[in-house]
């Protein structure tokens, strides 16, 4: 019976949105509805800020009205300090959803003298609640008490009591304590509070430090356990739940123009996919900026947004350089159409990187993000930490349908298709630059290493930046290997003075025939004109030789009549037998 | 020992006392309802006043339970809370007053040593 009785309300254990970013989803949901939470950390890991921001969060977005009882900050101090988060306090006071208590303990000022208890301190929590009605309670920080009091025994069984006291209240609580030596907090506050512990944790790595979150434990739910990074800025807390998303990205066929029209004849004549991650790779000086501003540029010209991370160059040198190359930039920001974000690699952590790479997306919203360049981060940090640093990237921008571009510096020495960054198996198109050195000079040579779900074009093509943007042009491929530059030139001179000559031949051949077709003709003539004269040559000679037997006939018939030997029939006989 | 502090306490006192009738001492007593601790606080108090400053004093008891608002103002967190309001310097004592020789000290009554 109990059991039964048990079990519904644990099954479905109401949750209190916190409103922080990214909180609600590693912890489901948020705090656990009606019950106290422990928040520890050492100082200035942003306890204060937590709570602070699930009160407001709470009075703004839930219509949950709070109480904040500080035993550390004044009012004043408090509403000041969370001014520059964009909290406006004292507006909320004003509305009776928010209620500031600033306890004032002051140890010189209190003798004791005999039994005790910390009823003072419920009856005005209480009063605080009911006046408004609240559902929150922030209990900042309550470990203060332990240098105000003398006397420990009272004062832990009082905040058993206290804490006891809450739940039976329903209120949703944070409590925050001081980080210990050995324990979660100094005073073991963890002791009472059991029900969902979050530790906050500011951490400092080769001089460069992140914030880092962690649920150390929750009653009832389940939670993600690892330590997720968070950011404090103008806008608050963001958590950053990045180690939750999966391989589930919408995929589209779509297919962007990568601003080169002769790299788009490589990928199919079309370009990139949307939402797939593009890597330009190569040594140093070969032209990746180049190619990833060429990207930009084309995306704005299609009306796309493109956040632009550059972690080497100033965004106004790098306009200025790109100028150089034809590429003008400056009208797309202006526009509004490009943004610009530039940090040193160096200057946080990579967590941070990661942080705040999340939140320029979410509030720029691009269609493309490019990074410029990416290894720059392994200065800093572990190359296996820059993977996964990247790794998410490149999922969070995959499940945002954001095509992302990003360079990689390799270093002359290793090999040119390992990226130092080891992320070539995140990548959906590679495209490798690469400088091929001939005949002393250095000329620049582009591939498509890889390219994800098309027929990519498996050419080496000479990379020319030019005033007008990068070019494209096929390399001379010949028996002594890849020629570019000027020994391509010389070889496609050489190559054309070839054609010429043999063009000149076949005039020329063409002009000997025809020399010897007239030739012909005229031979041919020649002899028609002798044969025509052998003709009547020969015409006139039958001609004489018929007159001349002709005439010796008339001769002899003239004799004969003159001998009149014979008669005229005999005369006819004669001549038959002739 | 014990006889000695006594002695001196009485010393102690009569320089301390107030001289006139305006340097009258206003105390006041925090509680939470009629709880044990709150009954044996106000018998000890107004033992120690009837002592030590006869006819010099007036006590006002607070129930927070009745006015918790009140609490506010002498930042009350332990109770009780017996607060001297006059003369100046506000002091507190908290508990139940049991102790006559720490609710001295901490009224100013008797000079520690």
């Amino acid at each position: 019976m109990k059991r039964t009785e048990h079990s519904l309300p644990r099954a479905t254990l109401l949750k209190s949105p916190t409103g922080i970013q990214g909180f609600d989803e590693i912890t489901a949901g948020g705090l656990p509805a009606g019950r106290p939470t422990l928040v520890c950390g050492s100082a200035g890991c942003g306890k204060t800020l937590f709570g602070m921001e699930f009160l407001v969060r709470g009075a703004t977005l839930y219509n949950e009205p709070g109480v904040f009882m500080s035993f550390e900050e004044t009012n004043e101090e408090l509403i000041k300090n969370v001014a520059s988060l964009g909290f406006n306090l004292e507006n909320l006071i004003e509305q009776k959803k928010i209620v500031l208590d600033h306890v004032h303990i002051e140890r010189s000022e209190i003798e004791e003298t005999g039994e005790y208890d910390l009823e003072g301190l419920f009856i005005r929590l209480g009063y605080a609640i009911d006046s408004i009605g609240a559902k929150r309670v922030v209990l900042d920080t309550i470990e203060s008490l332990f240098a105000g009091l003398p006397n420990q025994l009272i004062l832990r069984a009082e905040l058993r009591r206290l804490f006891r006291w809450i739940k039976d209240k329903g209120v949703t609580a944070i409590i925050t304590g001081e980080r210990g030596e050995e324990t979660l907090t100094r005073q073991g506050l963890e002791e009472y509070v059991s029900d969902c512990v979050i530790m906050l944790d500011h951490r400092v790595t080769e001089q460069t430090s992140t914030r880092r979150l962690r649920v150390v434990k929750y009653r009832g739910s389940l939670h993600g356990t690892n330590e997720y990074p968070f950011l404090i800025d103008e806008t608050g807390f963001s958590v950053l739940p990045i180690t939750s998303l999966g391989l589930e990205h919408i995929v589209s066929s779509e297919r962007i123009s990568s601003g080169i029209s002769e790299l788009d004849k490589m990928l199919e004549g079309k370009g990139y996919y949307r939402g797939s991650t593009v890597l330009v790779s190569g040594t140093a000086g070969v032209g990746k900026t180049s190619l990833a501003a060429h990207f930009a540029e084309a995306a704005c010209k299609r009306g796309e947004r493109v956040l632009y991370f550059c972690f080497e160059e100033s965004p106004n040198q790098l306009m200025r350089n790109m100028r150089s190359v034809g590429i003008k930039l400056e009208p797309w920001v202006q526009k509004g159409l490009l943004q610009f974000q530039a940090t040193r690699p160096t200057f946080y952590g990579l967590e941070m990187h990661l942080a705040v790479t999340h939140k320029a997306v979410n509030t720029f919203k691009p269609d493309i993000v490019i990074m410029d360049p990416i290894n720059t981060f392994i200065l800093g940090d572990k190359e296996y930490e820059v993977k996964t640093m990247l790794m998410r990237i490149v999922d969070f921008l995959k499940g945002n349908q954001i095509t992302a571009l990003f360079t990689s510096l390799t270093s002359t020495e290793s090999a040119l298709e390992s990226s130092d960054v080891g992320i070539s198996s995140l990548i959906d198109t590679w495209l490798l630059l690469r400088d091929i050195e001939l005949n002393g000079e250095r000329n620049r040579g582009m591939y498509v290493l890889k390219s994800r779900g098309m027929a990519n074009s498996n050419q080496i093509r000479e990379f020319i930046l030019t005033d007008k943007g990068v070019k494209l042009r096929e390399v001379y491929i010949g028996s002594s290997g890849v020629l570019t530059g000027s020994a391509r030139l010389a070889q496609e001179a050489h190559e054309s003075a070839g054609l010429l000559k043999r063009q000149h031949e076949i005039e020329r051949k063409k002009r000997e025939l025809e020399r010897k077709r007239i030739v012909m003709e005229a031979q041919v003539a020649a002899l028609h004109a002798e044969f025509k004269a052998d003709v009547s040559e020969a015409l006139k000679n039958i001609e004489t030789e018929q007159d001349t037997i002709n005439l010796q006939k008339n001769d002899r018939i003239n004799m004969a009549v003159s001998r009149k030997s014979f008669v005229e029939k005999s005369n006819k006989k004669k001549h038959i037998k002739l | 020992m014990k006889p000695m502090n006594e002695k001196s306490d009485v010393k102690t006192i009569k320089k301390r006392a107030p001289k006139t009738d305006d340097d009258k001492w206003v105390l006041r007593l925090y509680v939470a309802g009629h709880s044990p601790k709150a009954l044996t606080a106000f018998a000890n108090l107004k033992k120690i006043c009837e002592e030590q400053l006869e006819g010099k004093y007036s006590i006002e008891v607070i129930d927070l339970l009745l006015n918790p608002q009140r609490g506010m103002e002498d930042q009350i967190l332990a109770l009780p809370t017996l607060v001297r309001k006059l003369p100046v310097p506000v002091r507190k004592i908290i508990g139940d007053l049991s102790n006559t020789d720490r609710v001295l000290v901490g009224l100013d009554l008797l000079q520690v040593g």
